[in-house]
């Protein structure tokens, strides 16, 4: 380790760091601007100037800037010398000659990195007399308001945006002082990871437009930890609340997980939480009309009491976006053997599938920071930028893993972003997609494969044969699909870390099994394989671990049982099952009884309805893909009846309602019962500390100690200063009372230190820079394959698909903005979400005699659909994507064969490509149809 | 005995010293013009409210007796949705008029708050916001700052150039 002398102490080090990040990991406050630990040094800003001296008879020294160089034995600087303070101070007052006079106008006025290091270099006159350079703004889309007058040249968004993130349309323009970040034009940023800028700038030119809808500063923000509900990756998010609503979130730093970084979908689809299609308080159907109304407490108890005193035999139906708490409330109500897991059929038996798969091995499930580390990548089946965004973003890291690689040969340190890309330029580590159609990560593919289903899965298997021979052969492969699988077979094997990604969005159990197969394969000759399995959604896995029951084969079990009664929790069954179904199976019970947060069919069709409280109203356990079990916090105590599902089944419980003593107090006691009745789940309790958990005797405080407006707040209502509410179930208090120091850190409620206001003060909370959080990252993992016997091979090779005549195979078409249940309800998501169409390969259109917009007619079994038609090159011959998962839309269970057809001529062109800014590279890939409207 | 007489001797004497006592409220006390009274918004010289919802009042206020929402019209410009002040609490420290970055909030010389009702110290936006400019004329914060509202745009605030023209090639 070397030692480093910084004025007049000796520090050990850590070998191969930069100098910057080495200074803010010992605690030492050292300013800076473009830097960031995810991307790397670049020199750009010349604010973490120290002086370093030769050795200890040099009194001069010479200035260095701090993040370019690296540590070496024996190093002798100076942060607080005469010249480099002084040197720091005339930089930042340079960059301010332009900034303009807005701090109190400023979203980002009060977590400002440019207004932290201004006062940490003490510069605070302005002695510049002349007038100051301003820029016009661009539109930028729903998400990110742009001022660009606030820009300090960093170049931080450019370096996340393209070089991070790949992507294409940010960028910088002109030059010297007039330098522009933006686009060509304006228009939305078309990066599904825009939402990152709002963290990445240190000034505010980008800023949260979502947030500017009801404005907050981070000083009044009632936090706590969450855990992101849109989909199956649960990246870590800070939600904020104000005036009892939420008002914004920003990620919360898991160095396993999301690292510094959100999707779009995370970051701005929180606004279901305010929505009017809120359920805030119980309603019970009355009369002919069946019409909701709402009822008191004592009418539920008598509802509830009828239900109890006829000894109804009870059917509960959980929810994969359910806590494992509630659905485990349910399942102890209704009894394991009638407690169903609420997943559709053939998406219940893929979670499953892809359960067992993880849990046999013999490759581990990788976690988003690992996949980011992969060097080979194969992706069968997802568009996972869709599906799982943020693994995307980790994908498009693992595909620079060569130059990183390249670099550590030329001794170039990873952190020298502009040397390590310099080097690499445009290599990337080998990629491969097997998919139906055009995928958003086709960009950084070495090659991609558009084939059906059936034929992405013999890929796999042929894959896995070319591995190891004694995986099964897959006959009739044509010789160019034997060379790539060859090819794909050879460099996952050269791999230090391969990975194999797939999921259940393609709704084909093959396609799992092919990916599972590789991966059996690779672990014959090597220890080191990694396997990404996506599930559709935030709890997924979690349910398939807790229930047993599934909703296959729903009509004779309650024909067979007789249920009187059936509970629904969180859940909208007709996004789950045909309507038809659904309509008859709430039919054929004596009592529905519907707990959600927000209005769906199912609800409007109940005669009980409970309000329960969305992820920020409620406490509980989610279990990721990887199969990390995490806690998410409640962030406020609602108004209202609105509380949490499980207390909403232990309220209409027989037993607990019978002796309120015995009964569940607080959500220690759920996880409790919960961990002793399923050993699966047992390590979900050291996901985070328990209620009683105390620091010095204090609780952890949600709100700031800056929170304003307490005795004014509500004095138009009570002039009394009510008392704050109290929380039973979490160590967070809710008001400004409790610990102020770094609490554990899965009880991270804000990122905030003294000097340090904006995000940046993450820093003081990680053991070291860039690495885990102090005491470990939050999150257990349960699921981990022991590797002592590896599985045996799956020995059913699909056939090739035979579609004969018109028949194509239906396949479901997922998007970001648009197939997740509640992000669309937030207005911001709504404009991003594109128009439905199906997309079909050229020739296919053809045959059918359709053209771009005009109406397809496509059948399947019952189903008929009707909707507009998008071509597309990539999308394989034989194959139409349908739309999936959009609110309103008919329920339909692909992937199925069916048949396309012409249907009416279209006279309005729902799809015309937008004339502005349509040549961007990006769009050329016709899986990006959200800026086309 | 002498105590007792000297004491009704300076009692005496002091029926003939200056009255302190104000006869309150036919006449009515001096009050200087830093005084640290009822708490007023003003207005810039345009007529527009000065409060631009920044939020640092409320932060200054020690007993957190300030609470405000930001909102926009549609040109841009912020300004508090609601501004209450619970005067029940108000110490008149001045900590907000010290905080105050546009000189909106400011104290004035009124101290007559006096009310039987406690809710009746619950002061709104409507209560609160007087018609000038208060004790700092001319001060207006937009024509400083560089965001653009309705009637000012991009570089047409005191001290700044006009808009940089990105796609010249002029240096």
């Amino acid at each position: 380790m070397p030692s480093l002398w910084i004025d007049g102490k000796t520090y050990e080090v850590e070998a191969g760091k930069n100098l910057l990040q080495v200074c803010l990991s010992l605690g030492l406050d050292l300013p800076y601007f473009c830097w960031h630990p995810a991307l790397g040094s670049v020199g750009a800003c010349r604010q973490c100037a120290v002086k370093q001296y030769r050795d200890e008879n040099d009194s001069v020294g010479r200035l260095v800037m701090a993040c370019m160089t690296p540590v070496t034995d024996g190093m002798r600087i100076t942060l607080q010398d005469e010249g480099s303070v002084e040197f720091r101070a005339m930089l930042i007052e340079a960059l301010m000659t332009n900034h303009p006079h807005d701090c109190p106008v400023c979203d980002e006025g009060g977590e400002c990195h440019l207004q932290d290091m201004t006062v940490m270099t003490g510069h605070n006159y302005r002695d510049f007399r002349f007038k100051k350079r301003t820029f016009n703004n661009q539109y930028l889309g729903p998400f990110i308001n742009h001022e660009m007058n606030r820009c300090i040249t960093c170049y931080r968004c450019v370096r996340f945006y393209r070089d991070y993130a790949d992507g294409p349309d940010l960028n910088a323009f002109a030059s010297k002082n007039h330098v522009y970040f933006g686009r060509d034009c304006d228009g939305a940023l078309e990066s599904e990871f825009s939402g990152n800028l709002v963290e990445v700038c240190p000034t505010g030119v980008f800023t949260d437009k979502t947030l500017k809808e009801h404005y907050t500063r981070k000083w009044d923000l009632t936090t706590a930890p969450s855990v992101c509900h849109h989909c199956g990756l649960g990246c870590n998010t800070l939600a904020g609340e104000r005036y009892g609503s939420i008002r914004r979130i920003i990620n919360r730093y898991n160095g396993a997980v999301n690292g510094y970084f959100l999707c779009d979908r995370g970051r701005f689809g929180y606004d279901f939480v305010n929505a009017g299609t809120r359920i805030r308080e119980p309603l019970a159907s009355s009369g002919e009309t069946k019409t909701q109304v709402p009822v008191s407490v004592e009418k539920i108890q008598q509802l509830v009491s009828e239900m109890n005193a006829g000894k109804d035999k009870i059917l509960g139906i959980g929810s994969p976006r359910a806590s494992l708490e509630a659905n485990y409330a349910l399942m102890k109500l209704a009894g394991p053997e009638h407690f169903l897991d609420g997943m559709a059929p053939k998406e219940s038996s893929l979670v499953r599938l892809a359960l067992s798969i993880l849990r046999n091995g013999p490759a581990r499930s990788v976690s988003l920071q690992e996949a980011g580390q992969a060097d080979a990548v194969f992706i069968l089946g997802e568009d996972v930028t869709h599906t799982a965004p943020m693994l995307a973003l980790s994908l498009r890291q693992a595909a620079r893993q060569v130059c990183v690689q390249k670099a550590a040969k030329a001794n170039i340190p990873e952190w020298h972003d502009a040397a390590v890309r310099e080097l690499a330029q445009e290599e990337r580590s080998p990629f491969y997609i097997a998919a139906t159609g055009a995928t958003r990560l086709d960009d950084v593919a070495t090659k991609k494969m558009c084939v059906p289903l059936d034929g992405i899965a013999r890929l796999g298997l042929a894959v896995a044969h070319a591995i190891d021979p004694s995986a099964p052969a897959v006959d009739g492969l044509a010789d160019s699909d034997k060379q790539l699988a060859g090819e794909i077979a050879a460099a996952l094997m050269n791999a230090r870390h391969p990975l194999v990604v797939s999921g259940t969005s393609s709704g084909c159990s093959s396609v799992l099994k092919a990916a599972a197969q590789i991966t059996i394969a690779l672990a014959r000759t090597r220890e080191k394989v990694g396997i990404s399995l996506i599930v559709p959604e935030c709890n997924s896995l979690g349910i398939a671990m807790l229930a047993n029951g599934t909703l296959e084969n729903l009509d004779e079990r309650i024909k067979s049982r007789r249920y009187e009664t059936l509970v629904v929790l969180e859940n909208d069954l007709y996004r789950r099952l045909p309507s038809a179904q659904v309509d008859a199976l709430l039919e054929s019970v004596k009592r529905v009884i519907v707990i959600d947060h927000t209005t769906s069919p199912t609800s409007q069709k109940a005669h009980l309805v409970l309000p329960a409280g969305t992820f920020a109203e409620a406490d509980g356990t989610l279990v990721n893909n990887e199969g990390r079990a995490q806690r998410f916090f409640q962030i406020f105590a609602p108004e209202g009846e609105i509380q949490e599902s499980w207390r909403w089944i232990r309220d209409i419980c027989p037993e607990s309602r019978g002796n309120r003593k015995t009964a569940w107090q607080d959500l220690s006691d759920v996880i409790e019962a919960l961990c002793q009745d399923v050993p699966a789940l047992a390590k979900i309790q050291e996901a985070a500390p328990t209620s009683d958990f105390r620091i010095k005797g204090l609780r952890v405080a949600r709100q700031p100690h800056r929170y304003s407006g307490r005795t004014a707040m509500v004095a138009h209502k009570t002039i009394h200063e009510p008392k704050p509410p109290e929380d039973p179930d979490s160590p967070f208090s809710f008001s400004m009372e409790g610990y102020r120091g770094i609490p554990p850190a899965p009880l991270i409620p804000r990122f905030w230190s003294p000097g340090w206001n904006s995000v940046q003060s993450l820093n003081k909370f990680q053991q070291e820079v860039g690495g885990e959080l102090t005491g470990g990252d939050p999150g257990v993992r349960l699921i981990d394959p022991d590797g002592s016997d590896s599985p045996g091979y799956f020995e059913d090779v699909p056939a090739v698909s035979t579609c004969s005549g018109d028949q194509v195979q239906l396949i479901p078409l997922w998007r970001i903005f648009g197939s997740e249940e509640f992000s669309v309800l937030s207005e911001a998501v709504q404009q991003k979400i594109p128009g439905m169409s199906v997309i079909m390969n050229p020739k296919d259109a053809e045959k059918a005699n359709l053209k771009t917009g005009s109406m397809a007619v496509i059948e399947s079994g019952d189903m008929k659909l009707q909707l507009p038609v998008s071509l597309c090159e990539s999308q394989a011959a034989g194959t139409v994507a349908i739309p999936a998962g959009y609110r309103g839309a008919a329920w339909i269970d692909l992937p199925a064969l069916g048949e396309s057809g012409r249907g009416m001529k279209n006279e309005r062109n729902p799809l015309v490509p937008d004339p502005d800014c349509s040549g961007s590279g990006w769009h050329s890939d016709c899986g990006s149809q959200s800026d086309l409207a | 005995m002498l105590s007792i007489l000297r004491s009704i001797w300076l009692v005496f004497l002091h029926a003939f010293a200056r009255r302190e006592t104000i006869q309150y409220p036919d006449e009515m006390p001096y009050s200087p013009p830093r005084w640290r009274g009822r708490i007023i918004l003003s207005r810039d010289p345009d007529g527009e409210e000065r409060c631009v919802a920044c939020n640092l009042c409320a932060v200054a206020c020690p007993v957190a007796c300030i609470s405000l929402q930001a909102t926009e019209d549609e040109s841009g410009r912020r300004y508090p949705d609601f501004f209450r002040i619970n005067f029940s609490r108000c110490i008149f420290c001045g900590y907000c008029e010290e905080a105050c970055p546009t000189y909106a909030i400011q104290l004035t010389t009124d101290f007559e708050m006096g009310e039987f009702k406690r809710t009746n110290l619950v002061y709104e936006k409507e209560d609160l916001l007087i018609s000038g400019s208060g004790k700092y004329p001319g001060y207006n914060f937009y024509r400083q700052a560089g965001l653009a509202i309705g009637g000012k745009g991009k570089g047409e605030a005191d001290c700044e150039e006009p808009p940089i023209d990105v796609h010249s090639l002029m240096p």
